[in-house]
């Protein structure tokens, strides 16, 4: 790898000095008792339209998604760009659904998406499932966070042996991990908007400068081979690639918003309308999204794969090197630094408001229902504080001491198990028709199904599902849903017709509108 | 929840252009192709770009169109 690159070093930084004072500062904005658990874990519910678009916004359009989705671009072509329909569906459902989650959730006080389903349903051990299946899929994402941030350290040219080589990484941490304990949610919001200035910055930047540099979009996808340009068209009996494109973009929608992190940046909106509002917003990340996602593109075109500069990092870092070696082919030094900043601080955040989920999911559905049944609001605060400190720690020596590789495949599974917490939050927002265990079976069915898909597809997101002669490769994570769906359905017909006893809903109808 | 209707938070026919941005974007067979290219850019990817838009204008739309004073 080459040498440091010290100007933009220097940058880098300065901006990231900038956004840790922020995120100690953050916690005198707006002020709340940080000792409540709302205050600490949801900034107490008080953000409006705008800072709520830079929170979401920061928090589903993560760091990793913009080095990973051009990395996809780079390395397999069009299918990269199912995240583009994937943004267009994921909206509707945050418009359809999440108002109503929000209006219950502020009524009742549930600050995650377990509370709801307790009080809906009225069986711990559904909640129980839903809370353990969310803290699952969080923590390999948290640790994928990371990765962003060890991409682009590494691209600044900062390298070492032993421990001296993991030493940026866990300082970048370890301030994470402070000023989240500090602030709470509060953090990652006041930070979102330095970020996401940032990323809007860099993304026009490069979009606009790199096209003329290298002489036109035209020029650009003419360098792209034929075969990465398109979807393949199926052979006979097969939906082949188009399945398999629009089942990953329908299913990443749907379990998008069913992370912990997405339902705490949402129920930290000040109103089920802002949320409303936000639905038509945020696709301006969307577009920004899809313009990186073109840069892959464009480190084909200016061949950065093949310069003897760039060599020795993508050999470390693979498809994930191919935007920090487009920026730093195409930018003076100080812009490099700036973009890395947009990257590197676009990591905390997510990391930030994921850890919180995580943090708050332990404490109000596993410590309070099976631990201490009736802790002080300054207690739960607390417990919440020390296990965002465990998380991220967890998160840090995960990617420290396990190959990249296995935190992408867990979280791939995350995805696969989140969405099968689908029909207890999402369908349960609008109906408890379902009996709560057969929503537990068809959990538990679609968690060992879905998980042995996977394995058996070589822990690739696809499984080419075969019926009557034809093949129809799809998204796994949606196949299985839709075997939970079933079961779930069956199950509540046979066991209402055994017994039409049911738990208490402790919700009423009037608690899910504005 | 027929007791919610009406109110916010409540159903309401709009809802029902969701439908269009699904269709646009979840069926390949219609923008997997090259021609006619936008400023250099093949079908593919101007067609679903340009659908982050419509899909944003339908939600505000929609927004606009159900939200009670």
């Amino acid at each position: 790898m080459q040498g440091v690159n010290w100007v933009a070093l220097s940058v880098f930084v300065l901006l990231f000095g900038f956004i840790s004072w922020l995120g100690f500062a953050a916690a005198r904005w707006r002020k709340g008792d940080l000792d409540l658990l709302h205050e600490w874990g949801l900034g107490g519910r008080r953000f409006g339209t705008l800072i709520t678009w830079f929170l979401v916004g920061g928090d589903l359009y993560t760091a990793y998604t913009f080095i990973a989705v051009p990395a996809l671009a780079f390395g397999a072509g069009a299918l990269a760009f199912f995240a583009v329909p994937y943004t267009i569906v994921v909206y509707p459902l945050l418009f359809l659904v999440f108002p109503r989650l929000w209006n219950v959730c502020a009524r009742r006080g549930y600050i995650t998406g377990s509370d709801f389903v307790r009080g809906r349903f009225g069986n711990r051990w559904l909640a129980l499932a839903i809370t353990v299946t969310g803290i699952a899929a969080t923590m390999p994402y948290i640790a994928l966070q990371l990765v962003g941030i060890q991409v682009v350290i590494g691209a600044l040219g900062v390298s070492g042996t032993g421990f001296m080589a993991d030493l940026p990484l866990i300082i970048a941490f370890l301030v994470l991990a402070a000023f989240t304990y500090s602030s709470g949610l509060r953090a990652p919001a006041s930070i979102a908007i330095v970020k996401d200035i940032l990323i809007y910055i860099t993304a026009f930047a490069v979009v606009i400068v790199i096209p003329i540099q290298l002489g036109g979009f035209g020029k650009i996808f003419a360098a792209v081979p034929a075969q990465k340009l398109l979807l393949a068209v199926p052979g006979p009996n097969t939906t082949g690639a188009y399945g398999a494109y629009a089942t990953l973009a329908l299913g990443s929608a749907l379990a998008l918003l069913l992370y912990p992190h997405s339902l705490t940046g949402i129920l930290s909106a000040s109103s089920g309308r802002t949320i409303r509002r936000n639905a038509a917003l945020l696709p301006g990340y969307s577009f920004v999204l899809g313009l990186l996602a073109l840069i892959g593109f464009f480190a084909i075109a200016a061949g950065v794969s093949k310069l003897p500069e760039f060599a020795g990092g993508f050999q470390h870092f693979h498809d994930n090197y191919a935007v920090p070696a487009l920026l730093l082919h195409s930018f003076p030094s100080w812009f490099v630094g700036v973009a890395f900043a947009a990257i590197g601080i676009g990591a905390l955040v997510p990391a930030a408001i994921m850890s919180i989920a995580a943090a708050n999911l332990y404490t109000r559905n596993i410590h309070r229902e099976f631990i201490n049944h009736n802790p002080t609001d300054k207690e739960e605060a607390q417990i919440a504080k020390w296990v965002s400190l465990i998380v991220k720690l967890g998160a840090l020596v995960f990617i420290l001491f396990v190959p990249t590789q296995y935190a992408i495949q867990l979280q791939l599974l995350g995805g696969i198990w989140i969405i099968q917490t689908l029909p207890s939050v999402m369908i349960g927002v609008y109906t408890r028709w379902f009996n709560s265990w057969a929503l537990l079976a068809g959990w538990a069915v679609g968690i060992i199904t879905g998980t042995r898909l996977a394995v058996l597809a070589n822990l690739k997101p696809t499984y080419p599902l075969a019926f009557a002669g034809h093949t129809f490769p799809g998204y796994t994570a949606f196949y299985t849903l839709l075997l939970n769906l079933v079961i779930a359905v069956v199950l509540t017909v046979i066991l209402n017709a055994i017994s039409g006893r049911q738990a208490k809903d402790e919700t009423l109808a009037a608690d899910y509108c504005a | 929840m027929s007791d919610a209707r009406g109110k916010r938070g409540g159903w309401s026919w709009w809802y029902l252009l969701f439908i269009v941005q699904f269709i646009a974007v979840l069926w390949p067979p219609f923008y997997n192709h090259a021609e006619p290219y936008f400023m250099g850019v093949p079908f593919f990817y101007w067609y679903q770009m340009l659908w982050i838009i419509v899909s944003a204008v339908i939600t505000a739309l929609i927004y606009l169109l159900t939200q009670k004073h």
